[in-house]
């Protein structure tokens, strides 16, 4: 008798459609082209950094340090503006930034060969510490005058649609043509699925991953900037919250195994909309916060479990939460 | 009587004998008895500060007041920097409390953690001073804002800007575990308690986060785009609100009331370009120079640390348009560092 093998995609993606069915014919009001948008909107940020981190992770590695790519660069943009620095000025700084996190990240990796939990851990601890105490005055850096115009990344909309999904929608596109299309994406997967066999094949290994992360630096930064743009200031602190453990998340629970060489854009936007239908879900039912915290963590066990029931572990079928 | 007249009739001649000598004495000048005393129950005392963390307004706006006042007397001003880290800011008291600082100015994290370390500081012969955010112990004196008044007077805004309209409002609250938070929802409960026909269509924590806070208020608007008013409870979070409403193109229809530290970035220009309705600001510079005053006057007192208690809470600004330009309604961080 043949086993069926359901993969951990689709467990997720089944999770995700029952979720959705239920709040649609149970909750009035969900299921509406607004609140559709508005959900996707809710979760293009995590959405963008989800893909950032799917580069690094499909190519055997983890970046920590990504809030910090997130919130440093992009706080340093409106810090300078407010100090009277022009806006391409400031952006240019800001990418040269996220140029230098990314390669100091892929060089402590692919060269001093540091573990990249430890690198990225230490880069990022670095990173948020520089902005804290030198780049910015306060945690929270206000809009200014300067910054007129460049809202439009995170705000309003283009043909109807949020300008975040569209922003978010061209990040899927350009990591997708990345990753599926040109000889660099092939060598990530090639990389992440045995990293041993792609040097000897010839394949430049160290400097693809300080390609990998630079890339995800420079996402970071896309997604800092989107982020500010939409709520009109950057919260720098974001740093000491917990978001990076949803992007890990969204990575995981889309089925991108943390042992590298598997998934792509696909399985980031199925787990985003997971994340994303839950919390608006949630929000419309005006759940009490613990609550939430309740049902987040029992739909990501129910997930999880059915996934290891219906695959069960051995060397070779070793993948996601394996470290 | 007669000793009276008699009375008066000698201090009368006293008196010419003394203006005859006057000009001598003014020469001389007169001292004033209280200032020495004064200047050196200042002199060389240590105050120390622990704020939840430093980088943001209300922290630094105490922290430059404080400096301002208090260093021209030779106090010397030590800061221990948590950095949001509650293990951290106890460790820093527990330390203290060894060192020995004259007074500990302390910004607690929640009401229980530092309230039995602040006791035994106290009985160790160290003043504390617990500003804006009380701890259960009571301590020689508290200055800050009264959070329930701010839910009372946030409140009191959105239901008068109802009135007429949907009557539904919507609460962002911010973390749940912190006392102000809890304590502004108090607040907020007693107005409502007051106005049934309100209805509260959410209310939500939003971890004083703007980006939730803007997640949660777009579905909340998509949901009741009759909605008539927002009670946000921190400035620095109710931008994510205030970028709801804008993106929702509800600006002026939704009421949206926040309260802050009254920093002019904050809190004037958003009231002014219409992002928020109303903010209760509890102004930080005030509070930072009712702080010094208690200070000198505990130092200069001698009075026994935890002898006496009482408490200072801040005159509430409410910041609307009215107000938003004037020159005193806020004030510039920039400034007050200099």
């Amino acid at each position: 008798m043949k086993r069926v093998r359901i993969s951990q995609q689709e467990i997720v993606f089944a999770v995700f459609a029952a979720l959705f069915l239920t709040f649609s014919v149970f909750l009035s009001g969900f299921l509406s082209a607004d609140n559709m948008l508005t959900l996707l909107q809710n979760v293009a940020v995590l959405g963008i950094l989800g893909l950032a981190m799917a580069i690094v992770v499909i190519g055997r590695g983890i970046d920590l340090s990504l809030i910090a790519a997130l919130a440093v660069p992009g706080g340093l943009v409106l810090q300078m503006v407010q100090n009277g620095h022009s806006l391409p000025a400031s952006l240019l700084a800001a990418g040269l930034l996220s140029i230098a996190i990314g390669l100091v990240n892929g060089w402590l990796i692919a060269y001093a060969e540091v573990p990249p939990l430890f690198a990225t851990l230490a880069t990022g601890l670095f990173v948020a510490g520089l902005g804290q105490a030198a780049l910015f005055q306060l945690d929270v850096v206000q809009w200014s005058e300067g910054m007129a115009g460049f809202e439009r990344l995170g705000q309003g909309s283009i043909l109807g649609i949020p300008t975040s999904i569209v922003m978010f929608a061209i990040a899927c596109v350009v990591v997708f043509i990345l990753l599926r299309k040109t000889r660099w994406g092939a060598y990530i997967y090639a990389i992440g699925d045995n990293p041993f066999a792609s040097r000897v094949t010839g394949i430049p290994s160290r400097p693809i991953i300080v390609l990998q992360y630079v890339l995800a630096a420079l996402i970071g930064c896309f997604a800092g900037l989107v982020l500010a743009a939409s709520v009109n200031s950057m919260p720098t602190r974001i740093f000491n919250s917990t978001l990076i453990y949803d992007v890990i998340l969204v990575v995981v629970l889309g089925g991108i195994g943390l042992s590298g060489g598997r998934g792509g854009v696909v399985n980031v936007i199925i787990g985003t909309l997971l994340i994303g239908t839950m919390l608006n879900g949630m929000t419309i039912l005006n759940i009490p916060y613990a609550g939430q915290n309740l049902i987040k963590g029992l739909v990501l066990l129910i997930a999880v479990i059915t996934d290891t029931l219906l695959n069960p572990r051995n060397e070779e079928t070793a993948q996601q939460g394996d470290i | 009587m007669a000793s009276v007249h008699k009375f008066a009739l000698g201090s009368i001649a006293a008196l010419a004998l003394s203006a005859s000598a006057a000009p001598a004495l003014a020469q001389q000048g007169l001292d004033e008895p209280f200032q020495k005393p004064f200047r050196e129950a200042l002199a060389g005392k240590t105050v120390a500060y622990v704020p939840v963390a430093m980088n943001f307004d209300l922290t630094e706006g105490w922290y430059a007041g404080l400096k301002k006042e208090l260093e021209p007397f030779g106090v010397k001003f030590v800061i221990r920097d948590p950095n949001w880290n509650t293990n951290a800011g106890a460790q820093a008291v527990t330390s203290l409390i060894s060192e020995k600082p004259a007074v500990m100015v302390i910004h607690n994290p929640d009401v229980q953690t530092y309230a039995k370390l602040l006791q035994r500081a106290e009985n160790e012969g160290i003043y504390v001073i617990q500003i804006n955010m009380g701890s259960a112990y009571r301590s020689s004196a508290f200055v800050g804002a009264n959070w329930i008044e701010i839910g009372e007077r946030q409140t009191e805004g959105v239901v008068k800007a109802c009135q007429g309209k949907s009557n539904k409002i919507a609460i962002i609250q911010g973390a749940l575990s912190a006392a102000a938070s809890a304590y502004t929802l108090k607040g907020v409960e007693n107005i409502l308690a007051k106005h049934p026909e309100i209805k509260v269509v959410s209310s939500q924590a939003a971890d004083w986060d703007a980006a939730k806070a803007k997640a949660i208020t777009q579905t909340v608007l998509k949901q009741n785009p009759d909605l008539c008013g927002i009670v946000g409870f921190w400035d620095g979070m109710d931008i994510g609100t205030a970028a709801a409403i804008k993106e929702a193109g509800l600006t002026g229809k939704v009421f949206l009331a926040t309260s802050g530290g009254g920093e002019r970035k904050g809190a004037c220009e958003l009231v002014k370009n219409g992002s928020f309705d109303l903010n209760m600001s509890y102004d930080v510079p005030t509070q930072a120079a009712q702080m010094a005053g208690t200070i000198k006057w505990l130092l200069s007192s001698g009075a026994k640390p935890g002898s006496v208690k009482g408490s200072e809470y801040t005159t509430l600004i409410p910041i609307t348009k009215e107000n938003a330009d004037t020159q005193t309604a806020c004030w510039n961080l920039s400034d007050l560092k200099k």
